[in-house]
Parts: structure tokens; sequence; C-alpha cells
């Protein structure tokens, strides 16, 4: 029992990210019809938004000490953050809470972004077909992924969790289990939280404003919006930089569980294709509740019991799920009638 | 030549086709191409995307997930070196086979949806073969060091037919030919020939007229009564083959196989070199991955100290200045080139550079003699 819920908990971290990047593709597909395949390349910006603040925040001076000498004989140099140096212990603090600082740097740029995107870009292509719409957006993923590279290099730069979350929570003990059986680390339960404020957010602006009732009907019927004379196409372009955003604070916050490198988006986006296409084409609820699944069914797939049963099951899982699910339910799990049907 | 039942243009264009790759190293000499291994890559990725375009070009369906089939040829024809015989010919037929009865598998469920889905499909089952190649088949793919030729390999057919084994790794042979240089540039570009012949063959048959039916509208393909699934899984299956086949020759020119060909982004290439040609047209995708191939080689072979030699006339600042940013375009920077490119092409030349030479053609005509614009064909895929 305890590893099932251990395996549940792993997989939900897991299955956050991918419900925030396909929540993200599916409110683009739904609102303006395109098949983003840059958007895996908008969670890896979001990602490097944190590695570019904790560089900004850790400048630092160096000074020689010519009073102290190292073992090797030159004099020891004092490294002094800026930052610290200007906000003493404020700034220390900021150095480490880096990550979730990085997201009101993230929210602007990611917005920008995708409006310049989906005005620059996105724009000229709705009337095209969708296979010219993923050749494109694949052609801009290769080149934003370059850029990165070209500026950041091919390692994985590891990002530090605040040192409040460092540790693990033992979780288990409030669920009744022995101590140390169902042990999580704090930064996932950060994330999971987060996940589920980000998801509700977005919903609840969907639902509950003027805004989202304009969007939804734009959803149901763009010519008849259009019609009584709202400018659905701004609309759709703020709900295009939405999911910008959305997909840019999930690469942030997921930086400390796994370091950002140039292709984390790629990687990221075949998943979450398969997760859009398991919970139904333009269906919201439906890419959340896929992901979450999907990450759930993963994490099991990886425990070794499984694993010495169907070698190999933890690999091509999430695969062979989408495989089954097209042609068993070929509208996706909650998949509406007409979307993506020629 | 009334035997091959083709018309005059064809038949010229068969015959320029096969000048050009008789005559390859001649004309890549000049440009700084002329060496086997380079063109070798033509003829293979050639081959590649001739019969991507089958699939793609014909019947609109864009599967992401062919280099699955690359990689399957590719180890098919490593294994065919260990256990049979250094010999070429059963390798690239196994290879080919194999190749045609996984797309067969893998075509017979993709292919029951179309569009978006359809793209998903087979990326979920290239991507399942990747994951599968990198963990657990590794008995059978070696995993992450690829496959590899060794010493005391089996090779059962050599044995025999009593064929010495020498000190060292033996060499890929065709009779006794060895495959490496010239001769097997000629092996690969024959085999292109061949596979071109046979895409001509089937652009001009009823059935390929029927794939283009399937393109332009499938619904009403059906209301005919016409199931139109046998047609299109024809085409994949066809296009697997010749995917196996190119994998075949990768490994027939250097008898080694790993599961990176299999990845998505190797499937991504073989879309962008056919999109890149022209789509849909006989020449285009040849002449897509030709110049892809090419321009990788030529461009990611510079580095720093070429492009600051390049620029060395200039002031020191300004050589400075030009070498880092021609330099985020070339070497480790091709890739973004390519991305660039590709997006170009997407935007403004949806035929490829086929459509390019279609317009530059149909401007000097319009200009000279005043005849009305050549129509613009469809576009190639589906909506």
């Amino acid at each position: 029992m305890d590893a099932f819920i251990l395996q549940v908990l792993n997989g939900l971290d897991k299955g956050g990210a991918y419900a925030l990047i396909a929540l993200g593709l599916t409110l683009v597909f739904g609102t303006l019809g395109v098949v983003n395949f840059a958007h895996g390349a908008l969670f890896m910006l979001g990602a490097f938004c944190a590695v570019i603040v904790k560089k900004v925040l850790t400048l630092e001076r160096v000074e020689l000490d010519p009073t102290q000498l190292t073992a090797w004989g030159s004099p020891v140099e004092i490294r002094t953050h800026y930052i610290e140096e200007w906000f003493g212990d404020f700034g220390t603090l900021l150095i480490d809470f880096s990550v979730p600082a990085s997201i009101f740097l993230a929210i602007p740029i990611m917005l920008i972004l995708g409006i310049v995107m989906e005005r620059g870009l996105i724009r000229h292509f709705y009337k095209r077909p969708h296979a010219d719409q993923i050749l494109v957006t694949f052609g801009l993923a290769i080149v934003i992924q370059e850029i990165v590279k070209a500026q950041f290099g091919a390692n994985p730069i590891p990002q530090a969790t605040p040192e409040m979350f460092s540790g693990s929570a033992d979780i288990g003990v409030l669920m009744g289990f022995a101590q140390n059986t169902v042990v999580y680390p704090w930064w996932r339960i950060i994330y999971l939280i987060f996940a589920g404020v980000i998801l509700s957010s977005v919903f609840a602006f969907l639902q509950f404003t003027t805004f989202g009732m304009v969007v939804r009907a734009g959803m149901a019927d763009r010519e008849t919006v259009g019609l009584l004379g709202i400018d659905i196409d701004r609309k759709f372009t703020i709900v295009f930089g939405l999911a910008a955003v959305v997909a840019g604070v999930a690469g942030v916050m997921y930086t400390p569980i796994l370091a950002p490198d140039y292709h984390i988006g790629m990687d990221f986006l075949v998943l979450s294709f398969v997760v859009v296409v398991v919970g139904g084409m333009g269906s919201l609820g439906g890419a959340v509740a896929a992901g979450f699944l999907l990450g759930i069914l993963q994490s099991f797939a990886s425990m070794n019991e499984v694993k010495s049963l169907l070698p190999g099951i933890d690999q091509v899982i999430i695969y062979l799920i989408a495989v089954v699910v097209l042609l068993v339910r070929p509208r996706g799990l909650m998949g509406r009638k007409g979307v993506m049907e020629d | 030549m009334n035997w091959l039942n083709i018309n005059k243009n064809d038949r010229n264009l068969l015959i320029g086709f096969i000048v050009v790759v008789l005559l390859g190293p001649l004309i890549m000499e000049p440009i700084g191409g002329g060496y086997p291994d380079l063109l070798q890559k033509f003829a293979i990725f050639g081959i590649f995307a001739i019969g991507f375009n089958i699939l793609f070009g014909l019947t609109g369906y864009l599967s992401f997930g062919h280099a699955a089939f690359l990689g399957i040829g590719s180890y098919t024809a490593v294994w065919s070196f260990k256990l049979l015989t250094m010999n070429v010919i059963p390798a690239i037929i196994l290879a080919t086979l194999l190749g045609g009865f996984f797309a067969l598998i893998i075509g017979f469920i993709a292919l029951r949806r179309s569009g978006i889905y359809f793209s998903i499909l087979t990326l979920a089952f290239a991507q399942m073969s990747y994951n599968l190649a990198y963990s657990v088949l590794t008995p059978i793919t070696n995993g992450e060091t690829g496959l590899q030729l060794r010493l005391h390999d089996a090779r059962v057919v050599d044995g025999l037919f009593g064929v010495e084994r020498t000190a060292g790794l033996p060499n890929t042979e065709l009779f006794g030919l060895a495959m490496s240089g010239w001769n097997g540039y000629y092996f690969c570009g024959f085999l292109a020939i061949v596979g071109f012949f046979i895409s001509l063959r089937i652009f001009r048959s009823p059935f390929g007229l029927m794939l283009r039916a399937v393109k332009s509208n499938q619904h009403r393909l059906s209301y005919t009564g016409l199931n139109t699934r046998p047609y299109t899984l024809a085409a994949f299956v066809i296009s697997g083959m010749y995917a196996g086949l190119a994998g075949g020759l990768l490994a027939v020119t250097d008898p080694l196989a790993g599961a990176e060909r299999m990845q998505w982004t190797a499937s991504g290439e073989v879309v962008l070199m056919t999109i890149f040609g022209g789509a849909g047209t006989l020449l285009g995708p040849v002449i897509g991955s030709a110049v892809i191939k090419y321009f990788e080689n030529i461009f990611s072979s510079f580095n720093e100290g070429i492009l600051l030699n390049a620029f060395s006339f200039l002031p020191e600042g300004l050589q400075q200045a030009f070498a880092w940013t021609v330099g985020l375009f070339v070497g480790e920077g091709w890739h973004l080139t390519l991305g660039l490119l590709f997006m170009f092409i997407v935007i403004f030349l949806p035929g490829g550079l086929m459509e390019g030479a279609t317009r530059i053609k149909s401007l000097f005509q319009s200009s000279t003699k005043g005849s009305p614009p050549i129509q613009k064909d469809l576009p190639v895929e589906k909506s």
C-alpha cells in the first residue's frame, strides 16, 4: 500500500507538468485551431528564465586579498554577490529563492513572446493546412532550441531548490504508515500545489470572467461571435499569450526537479502531444485528466515489480496507451465530436 | 525504351537522373563535394526521401515516424553481416523486407486515423521503437554502444563458401568487390536510380492516381464505395521498404547501427528534405535531400579559425564581430540555419524548391511571351 501511494505521488508531479503543457496546447488548439509544435520550446524558454535570473542574481565581484594566501601561493579571491552587498540578508534570501522569483520575470516575458509569436507567425497560418502548421512550428522550435543552445551550451544547468524546501516530507506518517515509508521531496509537493493552482485559475478565468466567456463562445462558434461585433482575434491572441505563460511558469518551477537543457522542451512536447491526443483534442478537462493519468501510469510502470513482469514497459507505456486509446476511442477520452476530423 | 512504357518527358527525366548519378563525382568536384562519403549520403537519403514522398507527397499522410524503418533496416543489415555473409545483397534485401514488414504492422494500426492523429500515432510508434532499442532490446541492438561487427561473428554463408577470414574486421563486399569508396557510391547510386524509376512508375500508374485522390478528398472517394485503406496501406508499406533499404545502405557503407537513427528528430529530417525539395513532385525529394546534406557537410565543417580567415580583410573589431555573427549559423549552429531555412520554405514556398523553379520559369515566360501564368498546383497536404 505504501509503495502504491508513493508511486501515485511520483506520478503526480510529472503529470502536473504534462497537464500544464497539454492545457496550453489544447487552449491554443481549441481557440486558434493551430497545432503548435513550438509549445515545448516555450516550456524550455520558461525554464531558461530561471537560469537567467539565477545568473543575474549571482553576479559577483572578485577581490584579491593579498594578506591571505591559498595553498598554491596565490592571493585568496573573495567573491561577493552584488545583490548581497546591496540588500544584505534580503539579497541572500533572493538568491536562495531564485527559482520562485523567476516567475515574476517569466510571466511578462512569456506573455510578450507568446503574443509576438502569434501576431508575427501563427496568425498567417490559420487558413493553411494542419500539416503546414505542424511544419512551421516545428521549424520555429528548432530555431528557438538552437538559439538557446548557442547561448547556454548543450549541458543541463542544475538549479537549486530554496533551502527551506530542499528536504523531504515524511507524509506517510500523516496517513498512518510507519516512519520513512512514504517520503516525498518538499519541492515536488510545492510543484503539485503550484500546478493545481495554475490549472484551477486558468479554468476559473475561462469559466467565471466575461473574457473567458467570450473565449469559450469563440471556441464553440467563432464566426457568430465575430458577427456579434467582438474582435475575437484579439481575444485569441491573448489566449495564446496565456498558454505561453502557463507553459513558461511550468518550466520555471520544474527546473529544480530536472536540470534544464536545450532539448527539454522537445522531450516534454512529444509526451504532451500524446497526452492531448489521449485526453481528446480540444477538451481542456481531458488534457488535464490525461496528463495526470499518464504521469501516474508512467510511474507505476517504472516500479521494479512491474518491470520484471514486462521488461521495458516503463519506456513505452505512454505510447502504448496512446495507441490503445486512439484505436478504441478515436476521439480520445473526452474528445468532442467534429474536432480535427478534416 | 518503349518497353518501359513511359512517355517522352519521363524518359528524358529518367535519363537525366541516370546521367547525373553517373557523373555525380564530376559535377560535385568543382563545389567541393566530389568524394564518395558525401555522394553516398546523397543517394541514400535520396532513396529515403523518395520513399517518404510516395506516402506524404501522394496521399498527404504526414508520418513523423519514418526513422524507425530506417533504423530497422540498419539493424537488419548489420545482423545479416554478422550472421550470414559480408555480401551486401542479402543484407539490403532483408533490410527492405523487414522495413516493409514493420511498416505493414505499424501502418495497419496507424492508418485507422488520419490527419494529426496519424502523425501522432506514427510518432508514438517511432518513439516506442527508439526507447525499446535503447533499453530492453539491448541483446539485439546493443543499446547505447550501437551494433557493430566483431571478429568472431558467425557469418554462416561465408563459412560455407570457404571465404577466408581476414585478420581485421572484414569489409562489406559485392561478390568480392569491396563496398567502400567509389564502388559504394555507385552501388547506392544504382539503387537510387532503381528507386527513382519505381517511384516514377508509381506516380504515373492508376495506383498513384488513386493515392492522389486520397489526398485531394478521401471522403468523396469513400462515398464512391471504395475502400481507401488498402491503397494507403500499400503506400505506407512501400515507403517503409524504401526507408528500410536506405537504412540497409547506411549499414553497407558503414557497418554499424545505433538507436539514434530512429529518434524522431531523424524522422523530422526526412520530412524536411521532402518539403524542402517539394513534396508531391518526382525530383523534389532527391534535390531536397542532396541540398540539405551538401550544406550540412559544408556548413558544419566551418569553425572559428576558418571564419576569422574569411573575414581577415576587415579591420580587427569588425572581423571578430562578423566571424561571431556568422559563427552562430555555421559549424555547431548549422541546425539553426536549417530551422530558419525550413520556416522560410514553409512560409513562402510551400511547394519547396520545385515550386520556386516553376515560379521563376513562369516569371520568365510571362515577361517574354505574355502567356498566362502557369496554374499553381494545389497544396500538397490534406486540409
